[in-house]
């Protein structure tokens, strides 16, 4: 099995975020804590990206964006919610226009709390994210040498 | 026999001295800004994550068009390690580059239909510096062929200096460098997402990756072809002066932000005139 939790590249999306957990986010590429150790790219396409990072509620609005993005991204991925915003709604949960957390939309995997999430928690998160990744990537490679040994038995 | 045995070797090694100066660039990138940075083999670690994942694809001839865009920027790396005509090894790069475009445009988003475009004009920009590079050669050498290039008694940047100089200008385009990273870049966030490459994704990314290992080689292959003449410690010193470039190109790339396309033109024009013309007129007069 390839060793894909070597190369973890994200897409970092702010939902109804107040940004303060978005700046923890970008935090993390700094000098300081330099995600890039582990091969964690920031990128900004779906198509490319392996691990969704949603900050911030859910609303009317961009909820329709959200799971979009979810659906472009290929298999196998991951989704982490950074900020309690994103796990639960946080408090905006009761506005009229919020939704609740990211769970409420698509599959959420990782839930990282905090009011902002602080760096070394989105790190942590991430690096469970990342054996996650592995674990599915594992799944569906065997799930595609299955397919492939039905389709000869045929 | 030497011929094919170069043939042979670019055509294995290429992808890991590629994929090595990436990692390379990535790492002194990163000590550059003060950070650890990814380990030396992340390229390798990328593509092979890349090569698991699911292939979706917006149009399906996007993955002919990349294949075809692989197949033509290989072939013109071989001819050129083969010894070819260096002129044939160009105009197999540029047409391997429509194809590249091409597979940009067919997915029909705006975004990577618009780093298409600009490819274009980056093409439009660096054919100028390319073409008189490979005159400057036969000026130096008499000849077109790579092999007849490396026989000399001198070595050819003696006589082309200003040619060596626009070309490693152009050379910040074809490595996909700030400032001149417009159709698509390395960095991560752009203004047009990834550009020419926003649609690519899973193995067509992988190949286009690949691809890009390849042609650096060859167009680090170029730069070497200045410096060496038949005695073979001249080698050695290619060697240092390509490491030297890529490390002044990682510079650069650092030290610079985009610029827009009009500007880029404007500035690759005038410094192939005034260095790679101004170098021809004095071959041709003196």
């Amino acid at each position: 099995m390839a060793k894909v939790k070597r190369s973890p590249w994200l897409l970092h999306y702010d939902g109804s975020s107040c940004n303060g957990c978005d700046i923890e986010v970008l935090a993390c590429l700094t000098p300081v804590y330099d995600v890039e150790r582990f091969g964690v790219v920031n990128t900004g396409d779906p198509m490319q990206a392996d691990i969704l990072l949603i900050t911030g509620g859910i609303n009317t609005q961009n909820q329709e964006v959200v799971r979009q993005l979810y659906n472009q991204m290929p298999r196998p991925k991951v989704v982490v919610a950074v900020g309690v915003c994103a796990c639960t709604g946080g408090v905006f949960k009761e506005c009229y226009n919020i939704l609740g957390g990211a769970d409420t939309t698509i599959p959420v995997d990782i839930y990282v709390p905090g009011c902002a999430a602080r760096p070394q928690a989105i790190i942590d998160g991430v690096v469970k994210a990342v054996e996650l990744f592995q674990q599915r990537s594992d799944e569906h490679e065997a799930m595609i040498k299955e397919k492939r040994r039905n389709k000869k038995g045929e | 026999m030497t011929a094919l045995l170069s043939f042979v070797i670019y055509l294995i090694l290429a992808p890991f001295i590629g994929g090595l100066l990436d990692g390379l660039d990535r790492k002194i990138s990163a000590r550059m800004q003060g950070r650890i940075g990814p380990p030396l083999l992340q390229p390798f670690y990328d593509v092979a994550k890349l090569m698991h994942k699911q292939n979706i694809a917006v149009n399906r001839s996007q993955e002919f068009l990349v294949a075809s865009f692989c197949m033509t920027q290989i072939l013109a790396g071989c001819m050129f390690f083969a010894g070819s005509d260096i002129l044939f090894c160009f105009f197999i790069i540029s047409t391997g580059s429509t194809f590249l475009v091409f597979a940009g445009a067919i997915t029909n988003s705006p975004y990577s239909s618009l780093g298409s475009s600009r490819e274009l004009i980056q093409m439009m920009a660096y054919e100028p510096a390319v073409l008189l590079a490979c005159v400057g050669l036969y000026l130096a050498s008499g000849s077109f062929n790579v092999r007849d290039i490396v026989m000399q008694d001198t070595s050819a940047i003696l006589f082309l200096p200003g040619f060596f100089l626009s070309y490693i200008f152009i050379l910040t385009i074809k490595m996909r460098k700030s400032p001149f990273d417009l159709s698509t870049s390395h960095h991560p966030h752009q203004e047009l997402v990834k550009g020419l490459t926003t649609e690519m994704g899973g193995r067509n990314l992988a190949y286009y990756t690949i691809t890009e290992w390849y042609e650096n080689v060859f167009l680090l292959g170029v730069v070497a072809l200045f410096i060496i003449n038949k005695n073979p410690s001249s080698y050695i010193a290619a060697i240092i002066v390509v490491l030297a470039v890529c490390f002044v190109e990682t510079l650069i790339d650092n030290v610079s932000a985009r610029v827009k396309w009009n500007f880029m033109l404007k500035s690759t024009w005038i410094s192939t005139l005034l260095l790679a013309g101004v170098n021809l007129l004095i071959l041709m007069l003196v």
